[in-house]
């Protein structure tokens, strides 16, 4: 059975909205990022405690009509390469509060 | 080009508000001799109201936060402001002269996730450091809280202000930088201060020391890049801005005045008595400095160095226009590139000592 994962937004990072495009700077080593608008969705329902492969189905697959093959496919690579850059949090738990800045963008 | 300039791009694009400068009071607890601020607390704004002030500038799109002042810890809620910063997911920085970071506070900024930290120091030579802020000690604990970021990871940059009771000391304060593994700026801008008082200009480093300074290469690099003589301009220089103020960046004042930037000091709404997107969309003084292209400055566009100028357009608001030259800066291209501003050769020239300069006045006073 595959193991269900968890996605929280780090709080040491800062992030602004800015005409769809979502703007993420990693406090730590200052490394810039700005996500498309899937990965934007993805990133805002990072909440901890929505289980990654519904974040997929539910603001992915239906809002952008995309299948749920590649919506997960896609979501998995994403995922990773935040959570290395250790702006996402990843857990087979979820997170126990709400990440910082939850509201905010 | 970097990520975060095509995004200050996109920002103007979308008159997004991208960065903004907030002083959160005046008060300091060192006296520098070349400071342009008086350092009375003439009803700063409160912590609801910063806090209020900051909501409505992360709702208005604001990435980048700088604090500053005066001198920041000097405020009692200051961590708590950079909580609350935090907490919208600013990127924020700090300006500060750090005497009044020890370990503890150190650690806070660190797991406030604070980006960065800008510490003034003027010399290597606790003599000449301490005269200049006029705080015994200053430069060792300055150096000691510069010791205790590092060893939390904390990305410091040491501010190096030129004048003339310290230039001989750049190359020390470099290696000083180098020593402690943070990175080293030099500006040699001293601008009058905020009661009009411009006897502080005094201390603008001469001509002669400014064209060493550029002619450096520990300082600017490749020295034959930087000093090289300017280029024709082009129809997308004269069609250009003449810097981001009022376009993706803006002050605020300790008691919620809104600027185009803290150099440039023309009142342009309060945040006591309008909303900050009120301001930022609506403010007629904003509007004006928006409109301004090189194209439109009467002598800048027809000098030769228009393509390359640094020219300030609030240092030029200070000497009496917004859309004329600012002299310091006609120095400045002077110096660098040998070849005189349209300014210089039609013989104007700067009195600035008890001259009558606009400085930051507050719309509240």
């Amino acid at each position: 059975m595959r193991t269900e994962k968890y996605i929280a937004r780090s709080s040491a990072i800062a992030a602004r909205l800015l005409g769809g495009e979502m703007m993420i700077m990693s406090a730590v080593d200052s490394t810039f990022f700005t996500l498309n608008e899937v990965a934007t969705a993805i990133w805002q329902a990072a909440d901890g405690r929505t289980p990654l492969s519904e974040i997929v189905k539910t603001r992915v697959c239906q809002d952008f009509d995309v299948d749920l093959e590649t919506a997960s496919h896609d979501a998995e690579h994403f995922v990773g390469e935040l959570s290395a850059h250790g702006i996402l949090l990843v857990s087979d738990q979820p997170f126990g509060t709400a990440p910082v800045g939850a509201n905010s963008v | 080009m970097s990520l975060l300039y095509e995004m200050n791009q996109k920002a103007l694009a979308l008159g997004v508000p991208f960065d903004v400068q907030f002083d959160i009071t005046y008060r300091c607890n060192e006296r520098c001799v070349h400071c342009y601020l008086d350092h009375d607390d003439r009803g700063e704004l409160s912590t609801a109201e910063i806090k209020n002030i900051l909501d409505q500038l992360a709702d208005a799109g604001v990435f980048l936060l700088t604090f500053s002042g005066g001198e920041v810890f000097m405020r009692r809620d200051f961590f708590e402001l950079i909580e609350h910063a935090r907490h919208l997911l600013f990127n924020v920085k700090i300006k500060t002269n750090a005497v009044m970071i020890r370990e503890n506070e150190a650690q806070r900024l660190r797991t406030l996730g604070v980006e960065q930290i800008q510490i003034s120091i003027y010399s290597h030579r606790p003599a000449v450091h301490d005269a200049i802020t006029k705080l015994p000690g200053s430069l060792q604990r300055s150096i000691d809280a510069i010791r205790f970021l590092k060893s939390q990871g904390l990305k410091v940059i040491m501010a190096n202000v030129l004048m003339t009771a310290n230039m001989g000391d750049h190359a020390g304060v470099q290696a000083l930088a180098r020593e402690l593994g943070v990175r080293y700026s030099l500006d040699p801008t001293i601008t009058p201060k905020m009661d009009g008082d411009t006897s502080i200009l005094n201390l603008r480093i001469p001509g002669t020391e400014l064209n060493q300074v550029f002619h450096n290469e520990a300082l600017v690099g490749d020295v034959d890049k930087f000093c090289a003589p300017p280029k024709a301009a082009d129809q997308d220089d004269l069609e250009s801005f003449p810097c981001s103020a009022g376009h993706t960046t803006c002050y605020i004042s300790p008691y919620g005045d809104v600027f185009p930037c803290v150099q440039f000091p023309l009142p342009s709404g309060n945040l006591r008595r309008q909303k900050f997107l009120e301001i930022w969309q609506g403010s007629p003084q904003l509007a004006e400095v928006r409109s301004i292209r090189a194209k439109d400055l009467p002598v800048c566009s027809t000098c030769s160095h228009v393509s390359a100028c640094t020219r300030c357009p609030g240092l030029a608001y200070m000497e009496g226009n917004m859309r004329g030259p600012s002299v310091s800066d006609c120095e400045k291209s002077f110096y660098r590139t040998g070849v005189p501003s349209a300014n210089m050769l039609r013989g104007s020239s700067f009195s600035a000592p008890g001259g009558s300069l606009i400085q930051i006045r507050s719309l509240t006073a």
